[in-house]
């Protein structure tokens, strides 16, 4: 695949100004590429008539913009404080073993990688693992390793709330670059946790 | 009567509630219709008289607020809702917005027009794919329904992984396609933020709490909460109870209610220490159990409301492990645009992993303090007033503790103990 002007000018429009279709650009060259390639830095460079220099700077310092390829499943386990003490810490230390790859290594079969990521906004199903950025809530060692060993077999679990099936690391890079993949009406509205008040309330407590 | 008050969350247990059919179903977009049909100044005047506090932490009032957009200027002014929840604990606007999108919505739609704005962009963190899915569903179908597009409109923005972005001039930065780096203020951004123009900055659940306020009136909303912290929010209860999940309560509820109503903490544990707001608020310990969670309240005991993510750990929690994990948290999170938070995050981790693996000295706490006094205060941002908030609080309760690794010449906790599966770790 490669990057296609069109949908790229299709992101631009939806600002006043170019400049700020930088985040999402980055983020459709890595659903194309499946990292931020030096070819990728060049065309957004291009296309906004700014420095490769400029779009380095902006690639560099956020996280999820990856210079070098990360697996088909991106996982990444949860290690700030709350999720690491209530078992974050196990999981990743277990899936480094079981994977037999470091924090940002990738298996060698090219199918999941391994991140520790922080707060990811759903300490009330620490702990957390997230793959693609789907969310893998209330997660055990088994449930983890469980994940990887499908994601490597091509049948990882669905997320416990996000679509019916875990999309790849590209195709999840197309919805961050606000890319419709027409999955928002599946799954969950809402886990048991977010719906916890609302129910006590029902109950008149 | 309950304790709780679902108005947010009032319908999040309809199994299409992120539809534009179910919000219609419950009312959805009659109240953007009223405030349409206002005068702007009155629905700021309401959304003032409503007594609403930002709920992404500061606590400022939204009304004036947005009273500070100067009129008649003909410039172009913008809203921008911060979506990028990251604070360590926060987990209220992330299921908000899976649940129910269209309210947040629906609230851009009656803040533009109190704020004379004909654009409002949505920042949302870019970890969360499906939430983000939801997000840009909404914003179709509210276009397809007219509720936007006829003089609003509303653009996603998706973030790449920096919580600095959750500060408001940075967020602005990033936005504009820079590294995301606060911004010297004044100017603030109601005079100079998106594009230099005059912009409103507000949190996903202050936005989401307008469309409620204009159909029920202030005083509706005035008759919950407390003297100075009206309304009600979501407290977002997590960490070692048994039943963890999303509150919406009046403020000022305590702990010790919530912890009732969640089946307590974990069975056979007691409550050691807990946040009220996040990582970034001075912990607080059981001797808190009753502090009024509201602005006023919580301020009074030493910490911040924050963004009233109560996150609970219990006594075989080890204190050190926890604050040096939420340190390495701010070390990376830091910009690098300041030294005190660049070069002082980075020499807090030092001497905190020499304190929790029993390698360092009692002269260590003191030169942890004196860092903090260096950080507070003297930062950029408050991203490193933040990072010392965990070390001051728990040296004041816990140094105690701090001594035990030393004269332990090791962390005496066994981490095993405090997962939610003990026994089954490898």
């Amino acid at each position: 695949m490669t990057l296609n002007n069109e949908v790229m000018q299709s992101i631009i429009k939806r600002y006043p100004r170019s400049r700020s279709a930088i985040m999402p650009l980055l983020h459709y060259v890595q659903s194309v590429s499946g990292y931020v390639t030096n070819e990728g830095i060049e065309k957004i460079s291009e296309i906004l008539d700014i420095e490769t220099a400029e779009v380095s700077a902006v690639a560099t310092f956020y996280t999820q913009y990856k210079r070098k390829p990360v697996g088909e499943y991106h996982v990444g386990v949860c290690t700030n404080t709350l999720c690491a003490v209530m078992g974050g810490d196990a999981i990743f230390s277990a899936l480094k073993d079981h994977l037999d790859i470091e924090n940002d290594g990738v298996t060698a079969d090219g199918k999941v990688s391994l991140e520790h990521i922080e707060c990811n906004a759903a300490c009330d199903y620490a702990p957390v693992v997230m793959a693609n950025w789907e969310f893998y809530d209330n997660q055990t060692v088994e449930s983890a390793k469980a994940l990887v060993d499908g994601a490597r077999a091509g049948n990882p679990p669905a997320p416990t709330r996000g679509p019916n099936r875990l999309v790849t690391y590209k195709e999840a890079s197309a919805v961050l670059a606000g890319l419709d993949d027409g999955l928002a009406r599946e799954g969950l509205q809402a886990g048991e946790p977010t719906l916890l008040g609302l129910k006590l309330s029902k109950e008149g407590k | 009567m309950s304790k709780l008050t679902p108005v947010l969350s009032a319908h999040w247990d309809e199994k299409d509630s992120f539809t534009i059919e179910a919000y219609t179903r419950h009312g959805g977009y009659t109240a953007s219709k009223k405030a349409l049909a206002m005068d702007p100044d009155a629905v700021i005047q309401l959304v003032k008289d409503s007594g609403l506090r930002g709920r992404g932490g500061a606590g400022f009032p939204t009304g004036m607020k947005w009273g500070f957009i100067p009129q008649g200027d003909d410039k172009d002014h913008y809203l921008v809702v911060n979506a990028d929840e990251s604070e360590p604990g926060t987990c209220k606007d992330t299921p908000l917005l899976m649940a129910n999108p269209h309210v947040l919505i629906e609230g851009c739609i009656i803040a533009c027009h109190a704020i004379r704005a004909k654009h409002a962009f949505i920042y949302i963190r870019g970890e969360v794919t499906h939430v983000v899915r939801r997000v840009n569903a909404a914003i179709v179908d509210a276009y397809k329904a007219g509720h936007l597009g006829n003089g609003i409109d509303v653009t996603l923005h998706i973030g790449a992984g920096a919580y600095i972005c959750g500060e408001e001039t940075a967020l602005l930065d990033s936005l504009e396609g820079f590294r995301g780096q606060p911004r010297l203020r004044p100017p603030f951004p109601a005079i100079a933020g998106l594009y230099a123009r005059p912009t409103v900055v507000n949190n996903v659940e202050s936005i989401s709490s307008v469309p409620a306020i204009i159909n029920n009136g202030a005083e509706w909303y005035q008759s919950m909460g407390t003297e100075k912290s009206k309304g009600a929010t979501l407290y977002s209860l997590s960490g070692h109870v048994n039943n963890p999940g999303q509150f919406e309560a009046p403020l000022g509820i305590t702990l010790r209610e919530i912890l009732e109503l969640a089946g307590g903490v974990r069975t056979g544990h007691r409550l050691k220490f807990w946040t009220p707001g996040g990582s970034s608020t001075p912990l607080f310990t059981d001797a808190h159990l009753d502090t009024p969670l509201d602005y006023e309240g919580v301020a009074a005991a030493g910490s911040m409301l924050g963004t009233k993510a109560l996150q609970i750990f219990d006594e075989t929690t080890c204190v050190v492990r926890a604050v040096l994990r939420w340190t390495e948290f701010y070390k990376h999170e830091s910009c690098g645009k300041c030294t005190p938070c660049r070069e002082g995050t980075w020499w807090l981790v030092q001497i905190l992993r020499d304190l929790e693996n029993g390698t360092g000295t009692e002269a260590d706490l003191e030169k942890l303090l004196d860092l903090c006094d260096n950080i507070m205060g003297r930062s950029f941002c408050a991203l490193g007033d933040g990072a010392t908030s965990p070390i001051t609080s728990s040296i004041k309760y816990f140094r105690d503790e701090y001594i035990a690794h030393l004269t332990n010449g090791a962390c005496p906790f066994d981490p095993v103990k405090s997962t939610l599966f003990t026994g089954a770790v490898n």
